[in-house]
């Protein structure tokens, strides 16, 4: 067994319950006792799952003096805006916080960050659901840069205090949360795909895919505020914007230091290919290996265009250079969780599971009914997808018109 | 210049394949890597040293056999390397290991630069790069797909979701770097039988000044509470018939559940 953990075997019944809670496989049973090798590299994942608190990492645990926590109200999402518009994952987080402050008995806030212009947007954020818009109107903060951006909001967290902070996890909230995390020294939970409340002890349970997906860790932050999490996009619906909703603008001087210009944003280069914003996108249709060639991802082009659907594919074919990496999902590629993903031709490879796996449907094409993305579709169709694909876009084009 | 490289040793997840019969993984037999993306850290280092001068120092926290992923850097050619090991970082979340790195790297004292993979492919988080650019107040240039290097300053193209931006920042800073940004290289022969030969300095908590409040299980804001497997994804239905007949179909049931 490796330093720095063990199995306390008076208190270990043998249940088993560690064995899959630890992503390296480095927990084996000798007969009725867990027993620790040495893949472990001490992570801490099995010390919660255990049941009879048998494995304990041997680092003399400080109980330093509990802090007070009750001072902390509210539950922010961060308003990610992009010249002026608000994410669709900011209005995502609303609706979902709605349900966490109804939990709670607690109000939302809506964080919003831009130059003077941004105030505009306070009404959109109000109409989908927040009880109260924070603005921070500034031309320093026109495009996010992460210092500026995470000096106002520290100052602002520190005015308020905030029992929750939820940001998107975009590239942006994953640059700006982890940054704010480290300086006010509170939890951080990434890429979240479900989130609740303790009904016992009301704090904020995060849950989230890890090991490419194949695991779910629930991860909590007991004892710092707020509680932070990024949030994956389009695992939550947002509200029906409401016109008679009326909420409270509370306008907040940006506080950014002088030293936190260091980062210059020189150029905004907008993609020259048509937009493909996976992560945003409502329906994708992916293309694999069993393309056969470059040529053929016109298959998969003609079926996205007529139900409004965004190009996607398996890391063999970007790889192959038969598509730019920027449609690419899985774990090196996007993470996409769209109400319908339909992959032809893809086989289903571990890493391509983990970035899509989450999508609402699944309609998988292909010719080798053992193919693993049989296993996560909800339509499977064994078939050509030379045929099908086709018919497939013939039959939707006339129902559709 | 000088450029630190922060690493981290992952399962392979190439290697692992999920049972059909369980719908769990199958961890047998998987070996350890050093994580994807930060190879391409190592190589966007390695090469921005052979264009100016310098040296590229790999450091990684983890357990003793961590050492294998900085002899693999080393090995593709590092100049030096260190293990930041003791049982005082053990159960370390992302606070904790951006704190524990942060420490090593102020010992390590003069860098321009400080680099990262955008994420480890275990953990999925990017957030140890940002962490630790706010332990050592640098700045932190995220998900990078090219770096240039001049004049005390570099240069950096961030690819975002939809857009791509060009930054600019003074030196010393944290870069976090994506994989299209290069194909690292594989190993030399040369480089191999250095990594074998060489004996990589391990330093402890001590030895890094590190508070330890601030590090491991001790030093981490968050605690997992439960590991599970997904739950099944609902039953999947296979769909026959001729092709024109199955698009029918699936357009039925599309269309019933209004997603499209």
């Amino acid at each position: 067994m490796p330093e720095g953990i063990r199995v306390i075997a008076e208190k270990c019944k043998g249940c088993r319950l560690c064995v899959p809670s630890c992503p390296y496989g480095a927990i084996e049973m000798h007969g009725k006792l867990a027993v620790i090798n040495d893949k472990c590299v001490l992570c801490g994942a099995c010390v919660g799952p255990c049941k009879f608190n048998a494995i304990e990492i041997t680092v003399a645990k400080k109980e330093g003096p509990k802090k007070d926590l009750s001072g902390f109200k509210g539950i922010w999402v961060f308003a990610e805006q992009h010249q002026g518009k608000v994410q669709g994952v900011a209005l995502e987080l609303i609706a979902e916080a709605r349900k966490l402050a109804a939990d709670l008995k607690e109000e939302v806030a809506a964080v919003l960050l831009g130059d003077a212009d941004i105030k505009k947007a306070s009404q959109e954020l109000i109409h989908c659901g927040a009880d109260k818009v924070y603005v921070c109107a500034d031309p320093k903060l026109k495009s996010y840069t992460t210092e500026p951006y995470c000096d106002t909001i520290v100052e602002l967290i520190k005015a308020y205090k905030p029992e929750i902070v939820l940001m998107g996890a975009t590239t942006t909230g994953r640059d700006l949360a982890s940054r704010i995390a480290a300086r006010i020294r509170v939890g951080l939970t990434a890429d979240c795909t479900g989130l609740d409340i303790d009904p016992e002890k009301k704090i904020l349970r995060q849950t989230r895919p890890a090991f490419g997906g194949n695991i779910m860790a629930t991860i909590i932050s007991p004892d710092f505020r707020p509680q932070m999490a990024t949030v994956r996009p389009k695992v939550f619906k947002k509200l029906q914007p409401d016109a008679s909703r009326k909420g409270r603008i509370i306008e907040f001087p940006a506080k950014i230091s002088e030293k936190s210009l260091r980062v210059k944003l020189l150029e905004i280069i907008q993609s020259t290919e048509k937009k493909v914003n996976l992560a945003e996108a409502e329906i994708i249709v992916s293309g694999g290996r069993g393309l056969g060639c470059a040529e053929n991802f016109k298959l998969v082009k003609d079926l996205a265009d007529v139900i409004g659907g965004a190009v996607g594919a398996s890391r063999a074919t970007v790889d192959a250079g038969w598509i730019s990496q920027f449609h690419q999902v899985g774990q090196t590629g996007k993470t996409v969780s769209p109400k319908l993903y339909i992959a032809c031709g893809i086989s289903g490879a571990i890493q391509h599971l983990a970035g899509m796996s989450s999508s609402d449907i699944i309609v998988a094409v292909n010719k080798d009914q053992f193919a693993p993305i049989f296993n996560v579709a909800t339509y499977g169709i064994v078939g050509d997808l030379f045929e099908v694909l086709p018919a497939m876009t013939k039959t939707f084009k006339e129902l559709l018109s | 210049m000088n450029i630190v490289v922060c690493i981290k040793q992952v399962p392979d997840t190439n290697d692992v394949r999920i049972d059909p019969k369980t719908n769990t993984l199958i961890r047998e037999g998987v070996k350890s890597i050093i994580n994807p993306f930060d190879e391409n850290a190592v190589e966007a280092a390695l090469r921005l040293r052979d264009a100016g001068g310098g040296k590229v120092t790999v450091i990684t926290m983890g357990p003793p056999q961590a050492a294998d992923a900085l002899k693999t850097a080393i090995a593709m050619g590092a100049d030096e390397a260190v293990l930041i090991s003791d049982r005082a970082f053990a159960g370390a979340d992302t606070w904790a290991t951006s704190y524990t790195l942060s420490q090593a790297i102020k010992k390590i004292g003069a860098y321009d630069l400080v680099l990262f993979g955008k994420q480890a492919i275990d953990g999925d988080t990017a957030q140890v790069g940002p962490g630790v650019a706010e332990f050592l107040d640098i700045p932190q240039i995220t998900f990078a797909i090219s770096i240039e290097s001049e004049g005390g300053k570099i240069r950096v193209k961030r690819q975002l979701e939809d857009t791509s931006e060009i930054v600019e920042a003074a030196l010393p800073a944290a870069v976090t770097v994506i994989k299209q940004i290069n194909e690292p290289r594989l190993p030399s022969l040369k480089g191999q039988m250095r990594a074998k030969k060489m004996v990589i300095p391990s330093w402890s908590a001590k030895d890094i000044a590190a508070d330890e409040n601030n590090t491991g299980l001790n030093g981490s804001p968050t605690k997992v509470v439960r590991i599970f497997t997904p739950p099944p994804r609902g039953k999947s239905e296979l769909l026959e018939g001729e092709p024109e007949t199955i698009a029918k179909t699936l357009f039925d049931k599309l269309k019933e559940q209004k997603v499209i």
